[in-house]
């Protein structure tokens, strides 16, 4: 079966500094992908590359078959549009460290969005499936709710269903935990839970190594711009081979 | 003898004791100083050289009225002017084509750096560089005709207030959060929509304050169009006073209109801010 996302000798430098030195990786539908590595080892880029926040350096990144940013024509490579990179976005969903929630929408403003204004669907239909998505995520009662009423996991809930308004085919997730308060974690991390269960293929950075080793199907460690290892959670999380990911997680147990 | 054998002894409880209050002496001192000053003052003016009848009889007369009317008229327009060239500039400049980036820049520096007077005064004698204006083959016309005061204030004002603008949108923009932009761009839309639907928005909260100054200064900026003709407040007054040499009174009249349009605008300034402000302020805050 071919993979939903192809990553192929991945390269991205920010000036001469490389922070991405040949990563390849692939991740089949209704996978659920855990990133985990020391701060800096790249784990954020490799997700802005794949949504294209990002301008890869060389290499090449397919999703659903189709290659990112780039368009083969006779021989050559060229890049694409603004416009075409728009719309090849679409398939990915996006849920940040920070939320990033529209300051000056509600929450259910803030799903409607996009499907409104970019996919140009019918705003009543549109209303209806947010609203859906709210209950999907607790927070019905917060519809009419500013991402400043909010608390964090609450706004990262609305964040998620923001993103799954867009009917993407792959969500990222990066460290979307580590900006919460330690009692706020849960909340995020069950409703992730709940939509690996659906099938929904994710790309997930995080530190959170319980909720890796109960929902990935795949774990990968990265360290200074590279994959290390990757492999079952049992083979990364429980019986590592490479002595960089032994150190990496007894340091990470350890805290 | 204290309820709590944990705390330190010798605090006395403050409950009992009735609370004086502070006496302002400085506060009092300062009005009752003020109120003399301002009584001094009223009395040079009541018995100083002027007819306050003519004051207010001039103040409603049908050509001062139509003077109002247009300044108002052409401060409005003109801000709209400037309003939208300010956006289209300040987008350019943060645009990340180099070309765009420069024709911004000169329009900043040229139209900033040069005195409102003279390009008013520079547009309505256009017809001197340019006798025949309009775009060839399709249409054209006689300068003269088409820069008339309305036209040659209305794009001096505008067009040199859009110099201003872009730096408060400039600044407006750059104050909303990187990763606003981000995440519009992760459901898919362009720097343009992007930009309309989630960056402006945000910017408006920080550019209102300082556009509302600006609009203020519009609303006096507008009497230097006197000097090409256009029939704002100030032109007509003076029009009056050329004929009956009430210079003083005519000037009041004046100066009490531009007190009472700006006076208008202050709460309509607060209704906007409060607006844009939703989401930003906790309920209640
Ligand atoms: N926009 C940028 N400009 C310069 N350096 C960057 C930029 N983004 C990331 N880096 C660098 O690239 C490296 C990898 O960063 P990142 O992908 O954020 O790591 P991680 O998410 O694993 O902590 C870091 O050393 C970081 O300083
Ligand atoms: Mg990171």
């Amino acid at each position: 079966m071919t993979p939903l996302v192809a990553i192929r000798d991945v390269r991205k430098r920010f000036g001469s500094f490389e922070a991405l030195k040949g990563v390849s990786l692939d991740v089949t539908a209704g996978q659920v992908l855990c990133l985990i590595g020391a701060s800096g080892s790249g784990k954020t880029t490799l997700l802005r590359c794949v949504n294209q926040l990002a301008e890869i350096d060389s290499g090449g990144i397919w999703l659903d078959g189709e290659l990112l940013g780039l368009r083969a024509d006779n021989g050559r490579l060229h890049r694409l549009s603004e416009a075409q990179i728009a719309k090849q976005r679409l398939k990915t969903g996006m849920v940040f460290q920070r939320f990033n929630l529209f300051a000056h929408m509600t929450a259910l403003q803030n799903i409607t969005e996009g499907p409104v204004q970019v996919q140009r669907r019918r705003p009543a239909e549109v209303t209806e499936e947010a609203m859906d998505l709210l209950r999907r995520v607790g927070l019905a009662d917060k519809a009419a709710s500013y991402p400043s009423e909010l608390s964090g996991g609450q706004q990262q809930r609305v964040a998620i269903a923001r993103a799954l308004a867009m009917r993407p085919k792959l969500m990222l997730f990066d460290e979307p935990t580590s900006a919460l308060d330690p009692e706020l974690v849960g909340e995020v991390l069950a409703v992730m839970r709940e939509l690996a269960s659906t099938g929904m293929t994710m790309m997930v950075v995080t530190h959170e190594l319980g909720f890796a080793r109960e929902v990935a199907d795949r774990v990968v460690y990265m360290d200074a711009g590279a994959i290390v290892e990757a492999g079952t959670p049992t083979e990364v999380l429980e019986t590592p081979r490479e002595p960089r990911t032994q150190a990496f997680l007894s340091a990470v147990i350890r805290r | 003898m204290s309820t709590h054998p944990t705390l330190a002894p010798g605090f006395p409880d403050l409950a009992n004791l009735p609370a004086a209050r502070r006496m302002h002496w400085g506060r009092w001192l300062a009005a009752a100083a003020i109120v003399a000053a301002l009584a001094l003052l009223g009395r040079a003016f009541a018995a100083g050289q002027i007819e306050w009848p003519y004051v207010a009889r001039f103040l409603t007369v049908p050509v001062i009225l139509d003077g109002i009317r247009n300044t108002v008229i052409m401060a409005v327009l003109a801000m709209a002017l400037g309003i939208v060239l300010g956006v289209a500039i300040a987008v350019m400049r943060l645009s990340p084509n180099p070309v765009l980036k420069s024709v911004a820049a000169g329009y900043t520096w040229l139209f900033r750096g040069t005195p409102l007077i003279l390009q008013l005064l520079l547009w309505f004698n256009l017809a001197l560089v340019f006798p025949i204006l309009g775009i060839p083959g399709l249409w054209s016309g006689r300068a003269v005709d088409i820069m008339t005061p309305f036209l040659s204030a209305l794009l001096g004002l505008g067009i040199n207030q859009g110099a201003y603008t872009s730096e408060v949108m400039r600044a407006g923009i750059l104050s909303v959060d990187t990763g606003q932009y981000e995440a519009a761009q992760t459901i898919g839309m362009g720097r343009l929509l992007a930009l309309r639907r989630i960056i402006l928005p945000q910017a408006m909260r920080v550019v209102l304050p300082p556009l509302g100054n600006e609009f203020i200064g519009m609303v006096k900026a507008t009497s230097l169009a006197s000097v090409i003709q256009y029939p704002e407040v100030l032109h007509n007054a003076e029009n009056i006073y050329y004929a009956n040499s009430r210079v003083i009174e005519l000037l009041i009249v004046a100066g009490l209109w531009y007190l009472l349009v700006v006076s208008i605008l202050t709460p309509l300034q607060m209704l906007l801010e409060r607006r844009f402000a939703r989401g930003t302020t906790r309920i209640g805050k």
